[in-house]
């Protein structure tokens, strides 16, 4: 393969696995959170904790606990995920729903009382209810969702663990400029970051576009 | 639609806001609750319409009390509207607030065009339908909120000071908006306030309700010219100091 060729491969592995990730996550998150952040109760206190500490999680440790979840031995061994894109998916899936839920869950929460009441007196039942509280909050869901997406393709330690940074299979951005950097090939190492970076601005871009439209 | 609140008790914390209330609002007439801020007027409309809930006392909507299934609770809470003091809009343009009871209530896109844009007319609003309504006046907000309100045609409509604070123009085009619908659906209209010529210009029936408790009713000629409560007479007179 030519080196535009790789580079090409390895970009789009990388927005695939991260934007994939960034996707499962955003379905899954999006809803709990938004259940949690209407409901003030204890129960939603401790979970929001537990949420903020595992915003912390070290990718290194998401990635060993899914590398022995998906390696012969581990529980999911038989589905043969481990060194596959999927497999990595599922490592950054851990990694980002935690920071799309507790987003969502606080600026669901912080939505006034009044949007609640008003929904409420106007007729609304408990599912309308909830739909037009996460419509209010779109502007803060969607930096939930960028933030998911900044962590998943700027991760690095979860996915060499569980995509063993294969050549031609699960090489991405991230994960190439630090095996470039080992191997002293300085210039591909950075013209991987400025591309890393381009991608960045050009995704953020597009979705501040996004939440610019969604407020008031 | 009918209204008969008896033994109506809510408290907050040590505080009892609302002590014993005992009121019958006949259908189709619009009956307005007067009293100095903090006298438990917005705490009464705000059990009446399911947003709290009494310790004791029970209030019975034609008759029958709530019902403890969600969806016949959900139909009765959809045949009562509500007017705020400050109303909220939601994010999105005025036509997206008029026609969100439309929405919720699944009516079909041609109807749902139609009876939000008769809405707006009605209340003087056809040119802002488009408009955000983060960026309408006071005013604008305030007739947005009404239509809203109305748009669903419920048979009971509380005003919870709805013209506090606005000029006279839109005080005007909103007691006449009152006037219309009472008119022409024969819904029950219950209006909170501390303007006295509010209650005298719009009611029927007029409350003085003081600390909780109600201190008179009566007919607006009968309430404004002969009361007989030493008190009302004091509030009606402007010799009460709140």
């Amino acid at each position: 393969m030519t080196l535009a060729g790789d580079i090409l491969q390895i970009t789009a592995l990388s927005l695939l696995v991260a934007g994939t990730s960034t996707l499962v996550a955003t379905l899954i998150a999006v809803p709990i959170g938004t259940v949690l952040g209407l409901r003030e109760v204890g129960s939603a206190r401790l979970l929001r904790n537990i949420l903020f500490t595992l915003y912390g999680l070290p990718p290194v440790l998401a990635g060993l606990l899914v590398f022995l979840l998906l390696s012969r031995a581990g529980p999911l061994g038989p589905l043969r995920l481990l060194y596959t894109p999927l497999g990595m998916v599922i490592a950054q899936v851990v990694i980002v729903t935690p920071i799309i839920l507790g987003i969502t869950m606080s600026v669901v929460s912080t939505v006034e009382r009044r949007v609640k009441d008003t929904a409420f007196v106007l007729g609304a039942d408990r599912y309308q209810l909830s739909i037009t509280v996460l419509r209010e909050a779109a502007a803060g869901v969607l930096t939930a969702i960028m933030v998911g997406f900044g962590r998943a393709i700027s991760e690095v330690g979860a996915v060499f663990i569980v995509g063993g940074h294969i050549e031609g299979q699960t090489q991405v951005l991230t994960t190439t400029i630090i095996t470039d950097v080992a191997q002293a090939e300085y210039g591909h190492a950075v013209a991987l970051g400025v591309i890393l970076l381009l991608l960045a601005a050009v995704i953020y871009s597009l979705l501040y576009r996004i939440q610019e439209r969604t407020l008031p | 639609m009918s209204l008969e609140v008896s033994g109506l008790v809510k408290s907050f914390g040590a505080r009892e806001v609302l002590r014993g209330i005992d009121l019958r609002i006949e259908p189709g007439e619009i009956f307005a609750i007067a009293g100095p801020s903090g006298a438990g007027k917005t705490t009464l409309l705000r059990c009446v319409d399911f947003l709290l809930r009494p310790e004791t006392g029970s209030i019975r909507y034609d008759g029958a009390t709530t019902p403890a299934e969600p969806a016949p609770a959900i139909a009765l809470r959809r045949r009562i509207g509500m007017v705020a003091q400050n109303p909220l809009l939601f994010r999105g343009n005025a036509a997206y607030n008029v026609s969100f009871g439309l929405c919720i209530r699944d009516v079909d896109e041609p109807e749902l065009s139609r009876r939000t844009a008769d809405a707006l007319k009605a209340l003087g609003m056809s040119d802002l339908a488009a408009t955000r309504a983060s960026v309408l006046s006071a005013g604008e907000a305030q007739r947005v909120a009404f239509a809203r309100a109305v748009v669903v045609r419920p048979d009971l409509l509380l005003l919870d000071e709805f013209t506090a604070n606005l000029d006279p123009t839109n005080v005007n085009i909103l007691e006449g908006a009152v006037r219309e619908y009472n008119r022409s659906t024969g819904a029950t209209v219950i209006l909170v306030t501390h303007n006295m010529f509010q209650a005298k210009r719009l009611a029927n029936r007029v409350a003085l309700l003081l600390e909780g408790r109600i201190v008179e009713v009566g007919a607006v000629p009968e309430f404004f010219e002969n009361p007989k409560d030493p008190r009302t007479r004091a509030f009606v007179t402007g010799e009460y100091a709140y």
